[in-house]
């Protein structure tokens, strides 16, 4: 079965959904993610959706719980690149994506999370090298 | 396409399949952009019933013509245990199933033509009509 590709570019994961996912690839995707975000320290997710030309619920309730598990994780979400045909069906099936940070590409997306990991204060998560935390 | 075409739900994967023969019909037919998306939207909601609700069944496709218009019927059966109260369940947000609730609402909105039968014990048939311009 496919498996989507998870890059890490400095403190962010980076995601680019390329095929039709079939439900257990979206949900295997989720799984994966969230796995990766504790593993790098990530502090921000940004997932390129321009190449599905359908969302359905399924998938927007997908989308809605990747961004829900990394905010529980200290972590960030910007969905990228849907398609005006996909915006204006999700719209008319009464998905409201709440809690998901959009924007219209890949680049608007990077720029919205840098700023918005800059505005959070005492920011830097240091590289987890699984060393115990000390008590102070 | 000429004559019925019908594809198998046996698995999730299925879908997928369903969503690429509706959008490739679709768009033989000359549906915009938008249309298409909606229509396709709607046959994965109704295929993903099939499935979850129905344990499976059949999606068949059966192109219209009206007045110069042109249609797709997509009709989705299944011989599940049927929907005791057709009303509760076209309402968004209920769910027996864990999902959104939002499946049979939401293909009602997205297609021009929305019919829906069902028996318990016997099965359901959901058949939505879209046309053309």
């Amino acid at each position: 079965m496919e498996k989507i590709p998870i890059l890490k570019v400095d403190n962010c994961l980076l995601v680019s959904i390329q095929i039709d996912m079939a439900d257990q690839v979206a949900l295997d995707l989720q799984d994966e993610l969230s796995r990766r975000i504790v593993e790098t320290g990530a502090r921000g997710v940004l997932i390129d959706i321009s190449c599905l030309d359908v969302v359905d619920s399924f998938i927007g309730r997908v989308l809605g719980e990747i961004a829900a598990t990394a905010r529980l994780l200290d972590a960030v979400t910007v969905v990228v690149g849907m398609q005006a045909a996909v915006a204006i069906t999700l719209v008319e099936l009464g998905m409201r994506l709440e809690g998901v940070l959009t924007a219209l590409n890949v680049e608007m997306g990077m720029a919205l999370l840098q700023k918005h990991l800059a505005a959070v204060p005492g920011l830097v998560r240091k590289a987890q090298d699984h060393d115990r935390p000390q008590d102070d | 396409m000429t004559g019925r075409k019908t594809i198998e739900l046996r698995q999730e994967s299925d879908l997928v399949l369903l969503r690429k023969t509706c959008r490739e019909i679709l768009i033989q037919l000359g549906f915009r952009l938008v249309a298409q998306t909606k229509l396709v939207t709607a046959a994965s909601e109704l295929g993903r019933n099939v499935l979850t609700h129905g344990g499976g069944g059949q999606a068949h496709f059966d192109v219209l013509e009206r007045s110069g218009r042109r249609g797709l019927k997509m009709e989705f059966v299944d011989q599940g245990p049927g929907i005791a109260d057709i009303r509760q369940a076209m309402t968004d947000g209920y769910t027996t199933a864990g999902g959104l609730g939002f499946g049979l609402g939401a293909a009602q909105r997205l297609a021009n033509e929305f019919i829906i039968q069902s028996t318990p014990g016997q099965g359901t048939r959901v058949t939505i009509i879209g046309w053309t311009l």
